[in-house]
């Protein structure tokens, strides 16, 4: 069913009873011809390009859990492109352009909301960065602009711009694109929009082994049986260790947490997403009202998706002191994600020393702005079994090789990022 | 939030300490390339027991190798690290 205006009316009309499931259910089958590990957004989306650009039949995509139920139903859904390094413009801005045809292209409101992307400045060094980085983001193209204090105090007027505050801002850097969206609806998006292609998403399926003879892979071993594939693309994120290990392999890659908190829903009151060049703190506000805080990752190598308590106060403290308004909320919950933590923070799109195996992660703490790019470009390194020029930096040989990718030039550690 | 038993100092707060690497991703200067790339960039990044080097950075500041269980954060068999250790 097409989801419309008149198909809303109807329903409505109707008590909202009758509405069809969004995806079928469907039981493996014995074999495939791509099989995705991972049912998140990025594997989502690549099944969905696999089938939609590529033509490819016989497609499914094994969770083993529920969909979107990792980090993509549980990241603070920032989308931006403002990046440093030209091979992430150019990774994150094809994608950006994707969130921007999103909601038509699957017909699924994904309630993307390009309400500004902005970074702090705090000091003449973060302003200087700021401006090399929008200098860097024009001349790749992209939008960038450097605001004054005044320009930043107007856009937000409940952040504490006087001379006396503990986080003094002297302006900032807008990418008036970036935005946020609605992270379950893009995975339910996309699931739904590649079931109506033929893509089976099998739920609850879990992926336990991979069947390799003569260094080809030839299907995956899951809790609901053997099923044969002549190509398989790994995409789960914070377990991308334990699944690699499967076929043998170790990847440039730790598994660490981020956690994220929200507040009651409160009226509008902050309708842009605040980033700072020198704090790790985010704050932006949901269409529900709850006020999104983030910051910090643990730093350490856990599988737990349980943090400590002082890396969301220090998280808390920074918002306070920027927007000192939201010291009378009451906080509603904490959580936390399992993620990829590559070594120069930059994710991988390669393909690995078995052959037929494929790999997408290290996305770290940053891929869900990735999600529809990631899918457009891991699909074309699936369906052609070479990459797509874009992806083609992204290889995990690169520390070897000495080709990194490291944004804020800080060394290859995974809980430097 | 973790109990960190520094052999020096006794049960601290996981905030006072600073997680390095796994123990092997240290590497030493005799080692062949091929092993210095395989231990520093890449990992086992084990779900369950991991022998790992953290710091008492905002304690003793001394270096120190624990076993903890990545999924349960049990810490078994902290000992300290250094010339005498
Ligand atoms: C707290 C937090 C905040 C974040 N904020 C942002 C942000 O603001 N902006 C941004 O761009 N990014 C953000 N991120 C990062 C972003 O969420 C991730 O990079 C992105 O969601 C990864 O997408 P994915 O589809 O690969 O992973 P996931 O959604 O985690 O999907 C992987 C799936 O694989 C499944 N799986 C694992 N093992 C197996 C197996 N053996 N068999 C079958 N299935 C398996 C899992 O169950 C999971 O559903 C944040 C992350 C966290 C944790
Ligand atoms: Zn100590």
């Amino acid at each position: 069913m097409k989801y419309s205006a008149l198909s809303l009316l109807r329903a409505g009309l109707g008590g909202h009873k009758d509405w069809p499931r969004a995806w079928r259910d469907p039981e493996p089958k014995p074999h495939y011809d791509v099989i995705i590990i991972g049912g998140g957004g990025h594997g989502l989306t690549t099944a969905f390009y696999l089938a939609a650009v590529h033509g490819v039949k016989k497609v499914a995509v094994l969770e083993r859990g529920w969909i979107g139920g990792g980090n993509t139903g549980r990241n603070t859904t920032i989308v931006r492109s403002n990046y440093r390094l030209p091979e992430l413009h150019a990774l994150m801005e094809l994608s950006l352009k994707r969130w921007e045809g999103m909601s038509d292209e699957i017909n699924y409101n994904v309630m993307f909301s390009q309400r500004g992307a902005l970074f702090l400045g705090h000091s003449d060094s973060d302003m200087l960065q700021l401006a090399q980085k929008g200098d860097a983001m024009r001349a790749d193209g992209i939008d960038a602009e450097l605001m004054t204090r005044d320009q930043v105090a107007k856009l937000i007027p409940l952040l504490d711009v006087s001379r006396t505050a503990r986080y003094p801002v002297q302006g900032g850097l807008i990418q008036r694109r970036g935005g946020t969206a609605r992270h379950d609806a893009v995975a339910w998006g996309y699931a739904r929009a590649a079931d109506r292609l033929g893509v089976d998403i099998i739920q609850n399926c879990e992926v336990t082994g991979m069947d390799i003879t003569g260094g080809r892979i030839t299907g995956v071993q899951t809790t609901r049986g053997p099923i044969g594939a002549d190509r398989v693309g790994i995409a789960v994120a914070g377990n991308s260790g334990r699944v690699a290990a499967m076929a043998g392999l170790r990847l440039p890659i730790e598994s660490h947490l981020l956690q994220a908190f929200v507040s009651e829903p409160v009226k509008p009151m902050i309708d842009t997403v605040i980033m700072t060049q020198s704090l790790h703190c985010y704050i932006s506000q949901s269409d529900k009202g709850e006020i999104v805080l983030g910051g910090d990752p643990d730093a350490y190598p856990t599988y737990s998706q349980r943090g400590a308590p002082h890396i969301i106060e220090k998280a808390a403290a920074e918002a306070l002191a920027l927007v000192p308004a939201l010291s009378r909320l009451r906080m509603l919950r904490s959580w936390a994600g399992t993620t990829d933590m590559s070594f120069d923070g930059s994710p991988f799109i390669d393909a690995t020393p078995v052959e037929g195996l494929y790999f997408n992660g290290g996305w770290c703490y940053g891929g869900f702005k990735a999600t529809p790019g990631s899918g457009w470009l891991f699909s074309h390194l699936l369906a052609r079994g070479e990459n797509h020029p874009v992806a083609a930096p992204f290889r995990l040989d690169r520390f070897e090789t000495g080709r990194t990718m490291d944004e804020p030039g800080v060394g290859p550690m995974p809980q430097n990022r | 939030m973790m109990l960190i038993p520094c052999p020096h100092c006794g049960p601290r707060a996981h905030a006072e300490f600073t997680f390095d690497r796994p123990v092997e991703a240290i590497t030493r200067p005799d080692e062949t390339p091929d092993a210095l790339v395989r231990n520093l960039f890449s990992r086992e990044n084990p779900r369950g027991p991991s022998r790992e080097l953290w710091r008492h950075t905002y304690g003793c500041r001394s270096w120190i190798t624990l076993t903890r269980d990545t999924a349960t954060h049990a810490i078994t068999d902290v000992r300290p690290v250094g010339v005498g250790a």
